[in-house]
C-alpha cells in the first residue's frame, strides 16, 4: 500500500511537471530569449499643416520623434508667417517618423473618418472644414483658412477619436479621446 | 521438560480454542497521543459490531473482555481528537497501541493562533461557505468588503481590489489554496484572478502573524481555503444559479464531490458568469459588462498519517471598462469631471468592446504530507502559476484588435514545511521557500511595454514558535529571512536615462550595449535581503473574553511597476513613471484586539497602528506636453507614513428570532514627510444589520442592512491648473476632491426546502441599493466619469444533492 501510494504521488508529480512544460513551451506567445521588443511603436510623431495659396506655401510642423518623455517636441518654423487677408487651402498630415519610410497615419484617419474629427481653434484666423466623412459630417483633414489683418495669434489643432458626430463644432463638447493636440504661434503680415 | 512444554502449549491451544468458542478472549489496548506519545485518559472506545463500550484509564489502557474469535471494529473517540476506526483480527492480536491525533484543530490553524480573527460569531463576518455563496456572481473584493477594516479599490464595479486598512496591491498577500497569488497584482486596476466559488472559507488576517507566506504582508493577508473532506464513501454536489436585474446577468456554479472510504477524494467545480452593461440610477454604464469562465479540479488522499492534494484552477475573466473612461489628455479629463454624466450612453448590450481587460490565470499545486510519531508533520508543496494579462484600448486601423498591454507572468515555487508538535507546550512551524518568476512583455503590441521583461528569484526561510505559557496564555514568536534578485531588460529613452533621471551616473553598470536611435538598452539588476519578525500574545479571560496583541516587522521590496513602469495610463490621463532609485519599504505594525465570542452578545474591538518607513506612493509631480496635449506626470516616491485606526464589531441577540450586528471602521493615514494626509485612504464607515431567522420555518431568514460611508475629508490636495488651448484659458483640474457621504440599504431573504435526506433547495431573494441612490465612492477609479451602481434585484437558487 505504501509503495503504491508513493508511486501514485510520483506519477502525479511527473504529470504536473510535464503539464507545466507544456503550458510554458506550447504557448503561442513565447518570446524565447528574444527580448528586443517592438522597436516599431505605433506613434504619432509629427503633425504637418500645409497651407497653400498659389505659390505661397507655408508648412507648420510639430515634431516629437522620441514620443512621450525624453526630449520635448519642436516647432518649425519657430515663427510661421502668413499673408494678411488671404484664403489658404489647408491639409493636415500625421506621420510616424520612427518608421522608414514614415508612416502616414492620416490615411488611417481617413479610412475611419466616421470615428474621427479634427478641430481647429484660433485667434485671428477663420478655418472651415471642407471635407466630410461617409455620413456627411465634417472630418477636417482638408480645410480652408482665411487670414484677417496683420497681427499675431495661435492656432490649435485637435484630433478626436470617437467624438460625438455631428457636434456643435467645438472639441470640448464633442467628447471622445484626444489623439493630437498641438498649438502653433502664428504671425500675420 | 520438552514434553511438559508441548503439553502446556497443547493445553493452551485447546483452552484458547475452547475459550474462543466460549468467547472469553480479553483484548487489551492502549490509547496514546500521536505527537508526544503520552497516554490519553478518558477516551471512549466502542466495539461497533458488538455494541459494547468502555473508556481508557489513567495510563490510557482499556480492556474488552469476553470477545469471540474473529474481527472486531473499534471506534475510538476523545474530545478534540479525530475519531478513529480500526479493525482488529482477534485471532492474531490481543493487544494494540492506538495512536490518537490530539491537536486536530491546532494543526490546521497554526497561522491563526495568537492572532486577531475575524468575528466568527456573526455570519457576515466569518465568510464561511454560506456567505461566499451570497457573492457567487461577484468578486473576492466584494465579499470581504463586508468585514470591518476591509475596503476595496474599484475600477468600475467589476474590477475590485481588496484593501486592508487602506493598503492594497503588493502590500496584501492573497493565498489561494495555500499558493501565494502572483497575478500582476502591482496594478491599481488589476483585480485578483480568483473565483471565490472554488473556496470553502475566506479568512482575512489583519494582524502580524503571516510569516509562513512572506515577509511583505504590510497590509495583511487573505486566505482562501478549500474544504477538507471527511473519510467516508459519498457522492454529493450542488448547483447554484443567480440572476440579477442590474446588468441582466448572473452566474451558474456547479460542483461535484466524490469521497471514498479509503481516504481518496476528488472534486470538480465550474463557474460561468455573464453580465451586460450595468446601470447607475440615472443612466446605463455603457461597456461595463463582464464574462468569466472558471473551473477547478482537486484530487487527493487524506489520512491522518499521510496524504496528498493536487489542485488545478483556471480563471478566465473579460472585463469591459466604462467606455466614457477612455480619454486622451488632461483637457478630456477636465471635460469628464465637469460633466455630470458619462459622455457615452448607449442602449443595453452584452457586447464587451474596448477598452477592456482579458486575463487568464492558471494555478496548479501538489502538496504531500507525512506525519511522524512523536515528532511532527512534514509537508512539501510544489506550485506553478501562469498569468496572461491583455488590456485593449481604442486604436486605429490594423491595431484595433491588438492589446496595448500584453504581459505573461510565470511563477513556480517549492516549499518544504515542517510542523513540530513533539513538545507539549511548544509548537514549531518552520519552512523553506524557493521561487522563480519570469515576466514576459509579449511582442506585437506596438507599444513600449509598461513592465519590461524580467527574471526574479526568491528564497526564504522562516520559523514560528507557539508557546503555551499556561491554560489561558499563548505566546508566539516568528522570524523570516528572504532573499530576492530581480534582473530586468528594458530600453530607456536616452534623454531620460542621461538627463531627466541621471541614471547614467547613478547606475552606469546597468547600461547594456550601444545606443539605438533614441533608446539605450539596459539591464537593471537588484538584490534585496529582507528580515521580518512577529510577536503575538493571546490571553483568555472569563466569559469568553479574549485579548490578542500582535507586533510585526514587515518589509517589502519594490514591485516592477514601482521600479520600471513608464508610460500613459489610460482612463486616468496620466503618465506614470517608476524609478530605479526606489528602495524597500519597512513597516512596524501593532494591533490589539479585545474579543468576546458569543451568540447572545459578542464584540471585537481592534485598534491598530502601522509606522511605515520608505512608504512607496504614486503622486502627481508636474505636467508634460506631448503631441496629444498636456498630461500630468505621476511619479513614485517614498515618504515616511503612518496609518492607524480602529475596527469595531458588535453582535447581539435581541430575541429568539431577532439578532443585530454592526461594525465601524475608522482610519487615518498620514504622510509624515510632507505633513499631509496619505492619498487614497478609506473614509470612516459603519454598517448595521438586523436579522430575523426562524429555524423551524424552513430556516427562513430576513435581513435588513445599511452601510454608510462618510466623505473623506482628509486627502492630499494635488489639484492643479492647466492651459486649455481650445478655450485659451487656464482651467482647474480637480482630481483630489472627494465625493460626498452616502448610505446604502439592502434586503436579504432566504429559505431552505429539504426534498430528501441529503438534498435541499435554497431560495434567496435580495435587493441591493434598495432606494436606488446615486453615489460615487472616492476609492473607485472611475468616479470622475460616472455614478456607482443603482438598484439590483437578485434571485438565487441553490440545489444540494
Amino acid at each position: 500500500m505504501k509503495i503504491t501510494n508513493t508511486i501514485k504521488i510520483t506519477k502525479l508529480l511527473a504529470i504536473l511537471f510535464i503539464s507545466v512544460f507544456i503550458f510554458t513551451a506550447c504557448s503561442d506567445d513565447d518570446d524565447d530569449d528574444d527580448h528586443d521588443h517592438d522597436s516599431e511603436e505605433e506613434l504619432i510623431t509629427t503633425v504637418k499643416y500645409t497651407l497653400t495659396n498659389g505659390s505661397d506655401v507655408v508648412t507648420l510642423t510639430y515634431s516629437d520623434p522620441d514620443g512621450e518623455g525624453g526630449n520635448d517636441g519642436t516647432y518649425s518654423p519657430a515663427e510661421p508667417s502668413l499673408t494678411a487677408n488671404t484664403t489658404y487651402t489647408g491639409v493636415v498630415q500625421l506621420l510616424n517618423e520612427t518608421e522608414s519610410p514614415a508612416e502616414d497615419i492620416t490615411e488611417e484617419v481617413k479610412d475611419e473618418a466616421d470615428e474621427h474629427e479634427f478641430f481647429y481653434t484660433s485667434s485671428g484666423l477663420t478655418i472651415t472644414k471642407t471635407d466630410v466623412d461617409g455620413n456627411g459630417n465634417p472630418l477636417g483633414v482638408e480645410t480652408s483658412l482665411i487670414t484677417a489683418g496683420a497681427g499675431s495669434g495661435t492656432l490649435t489643432i485637435v484630433l478626436k477619436h470617437e467624438p460625438t458626430k455631428p457636434n456643435d463644432g467645438s472639441s470640448s463638447s464633442a467628447g471622445g479621446s484626444t489623439d493630437v493636440e498641438v498649438t502653433f504661434n502664428v504671425t500675420i503680415n | 521438560m520438552q514434553r511438559l512444554i508441548f503439553l502446556c502449549a497443547f493445553l493452551y491451544c485447546i483452552s484458547t480454542n475452547t475459550a474462543a468458542q466460549d468467547c472469553n478472549i480479553t483484548f487489551k489496548g492502549r490509547i496514546i497521543d500521536f505527537h508526544d506519545k503520552t497516554p490519553i485518559l478518558g477516551a471512549s472506545i466502542a466495539v461497533i459490531n458488538l455494541n459494547r463500550y468502555t473508556t481508557s484509564n489513567m495510563d490510557g489502557v482499556f480492556e474488552i473482555n469476553n470477545l469471540c474469535k474473529g474481527k472486531i471494529i473499534l471506534e475510538v473517540k476523545h474530545i478534540s481528537c479525530e475519531t478513529k476506526q480500526i479493525t482488529i483480527d482477534i485471532d492474531k492480536k490481543i493487544s494494540k497501541d492506538i495512536y490518537l491525533e490530539h491537536h486536530l484543530e491546532e494543526l490546521n490553524e497554526v497561522i491563526l493562533r495568537a492572532n486577531t480573527k475575524t468575528d466568527q460569531s456573526s455570519v457576515e463576518q466569518s465568510l464561511k461557505k454560506a456567505v461566499i455563496e451570497q457573492f457567487t456572481d461577484k468578486s473576492l473584493g466584494d465579499a470581504i468588503k463586508t468585514i470591518s477594516g476591509v475596503s476595496a479599490l474599484n475600477t468600475g464595479n467589476s474590477i475590485v481590489k481588496p484593501m486592508i486598512h487602506g493598503l492594497h496591491s503588493s502590500r496584501l498577500l492573497i493565498i489561494n489554496n495555500n499558493v501565494r497569488m502572483f497575478d500582476q497584482e502591482w496594478g491599481d486596476e488589476h483585480a485578483p484572478n480568483i473565483d471565490i466559488n472554488a473556496s470553502d472559507r475566506i479568512d482575512v488576517i489583519k494582524g502580524a502573524n503571516t510569516l509562513k507566506y512572506g515577509s511583505d504582508a504590510i497590509g495583511g493577508l487573505i486566505l482562501l481555503r478549500a474544504k477538507r473532506y471527511t473519510v467516508k464513501d459519498s457522492l454529493f454536489g450542488s448547483i447554484l444559479s443567480s440572476f440579477n436585474s442590474n446588468g441582466l446577468g448572473g452566474s451558474l456554479n456547479s460542483e461535484l464531490i466524490r469521497t471514498y472510504n479509503s481516504g481518496y477524494y476528488t472534486k470538480a467545480q465550474m463557474n460561468y458568469r455573464k453580465f451586460g452593461d450595468f446601470k447607475a440610477p440615472n443612466y446605463k454604464l455603457t461597456n461595463s459588462g463582464v464574462e468569466s469562465l472558471n473551473g477547478s479540479i482537486q484530487f487527493g488522499y487524506n489520512s491522518f498519517e499521510k496524504g496528498f492534494d493536487a489542485y488545478y484552477s483556471y480563471v478566465n475573466n473579460e472585463f469591459g471598462i466604462l467606455q466614457s473612461s477612455h480619454i486622451g489628455n488632461v483637457n478630456d479629463l477636465v471635460n469628464a469631471i465637469n460633466s455630470q454624466q458619462p459622455r457615452v450612453i448607449e442602449n443595453f448590450s452584452y457586447t464587451i468592446n474596448v477598452p477592456k481587460q482579458s486575463i487568464v490565470h492558471h494555478l496548479g499545486k501538489i502538496e504531500a504530507y507525512k506525519r511522524y510519531k512523536g515528532f511532527g508533520k512534514l509537508t512539501v508543496q510544489y506550485d506553478f502559476q501562469i498569468n496572461r494579462r491583455k488590456e485593449y484600448d481604442l486604436r486605429r486601423g490594423d491595431l484595433k484588435n491588438t492589446p496595448v498591454i500584453d504581459l505573461r507572468l510565470f511563477t513556480t515555487s517549492l516549499q518544504p514545511n515542517l510542523q513540530v508538535d513533539y513538545f507539549n507546550n511548544l509548537k514549531i512551524n518552520t519552512g523553506l521557500l524557493v521561487r522563480y518568476q519570469q515576466n514576459d512583455a509579449i511582442s506585437g503590441t506596438r507599444t513600449s511595454p509598461l513592465i519590461p521583461d524580467f527574471d526574479k528569484f526568491d528564497a526564504g526561510i522562516y520559523a514560528v514558535g507557539n508557546y503555551r505559557l499556561d491554560e489561558t496564555t499563548d505566546l508566539s514568536v516568528g522570524f523570516r529571512y528572504d532573499f530576492s534578485d530581480i534582473n530586468a531588460r528594458k530600453e530607456y529613452n536616452i534623454t531620460d536615462w542621461q538627463e531627466t533621471y541621471n541614471y547614467d551616473e547613478l547606475f552606469p553598470e546597468f547600461e547594456d550595449g550601444d545606443i539605438k536611435g533614441t533608446d539605450i538598452p539596459t539591464n537593471p539588476r537588484f538584490t534585496y535581503h529582507n528580515m521580518s519578525a512577529s510577536l503575538g500574545l493571546s490571553k483568555k479571560f472569563d466569559n469568553n473574553i479574549l485579548l490578542l496583541a500582535n507586533y510585526g516587522l514587515a518589509s517589502r521590496v519594490p514591485n516592477p511597476s514601482e521600479l520600471f513602469s513608464e508610460g500613459l495610463h489610460h482612463s486616468a490621463a496620466r503618465i506614470e513613471t517608476g524609478l530605479l532609485t526606489i528602495g524597500k519599504e519597512i513597516a512596524n505594525k501593532f494591533i490589539l484586539s479585545l474579543e468576546k465570542n458569543n451568540n447572545n452578545f459578542g464584540f471585537a474591538i481592534s485598534p491598530y497602528y502601522k509606522g511605515i518607513s520608505g512608504f512607496i506612493q504614486l503622486i502627481p509631480v508636474g505636467i508634460t506636453t506631448t503631441i496629444r496635449g498636456a498630461f500630468p506626470v505621476w511619479e513614485y516616491n517614498q515618504v515616511a507614513a503612518q496609518i492607524f485606526g480602529i475596527d469595531i464589531d458588535v453582535n447581539k441577540k435581541v430575541s429568539n428570532n431577532f439578532s443585530y450586528s454592526g461594525s465601524l471602521s475608522l482610519l487615518q493615514g498620514d504622510n509624515l514627510t510632507d505633513n499631509i494626509p496619505l492619498i487614497h485612504m478609506p473614509a470612516a464607515n459603519f454598517s448595521n444589520r438586523l436579522s430575523y431567522v426562524n429555524a423551524n420555518l424552513n430556516q427562513l431568514t430576513i435581513r435588513l442592512s445599511q452601510k454608510t460611508s462618510l466623505q473623506q475629508n482628509r486627502y492630499p490636495d494635488y489639484n492643479f491648473f492647466t492651459y486649455n488651448a481650445t478655450l485659451q484659458e487656464n482651467v482647474f483640474v480637480d482630481i483630489s476632491s472627494t465625493p460626498p457621504s452616502y448610505s446604502l440599504f439592502g434586503m436579504h431573504t432566504s429559505a431552505v426546502f429539504k426534498f430528501s435526506n441529503k438534498g435541499s433547495l435554497k431560495l434567496e431573494f435580495n435587493i441591493e441599493n434598495m432606494f436606488n441612490k446615486s453615489y460615487r465612492e472616492h476609492l473607485n477609479r472611475l468616479r470622475y466619469f460616472s455614478d456607482d451602481l443603482g438598484r439590483n434585484y437578485n434571485l438565487k437558487l441553490k440545489i444540494n444533492y
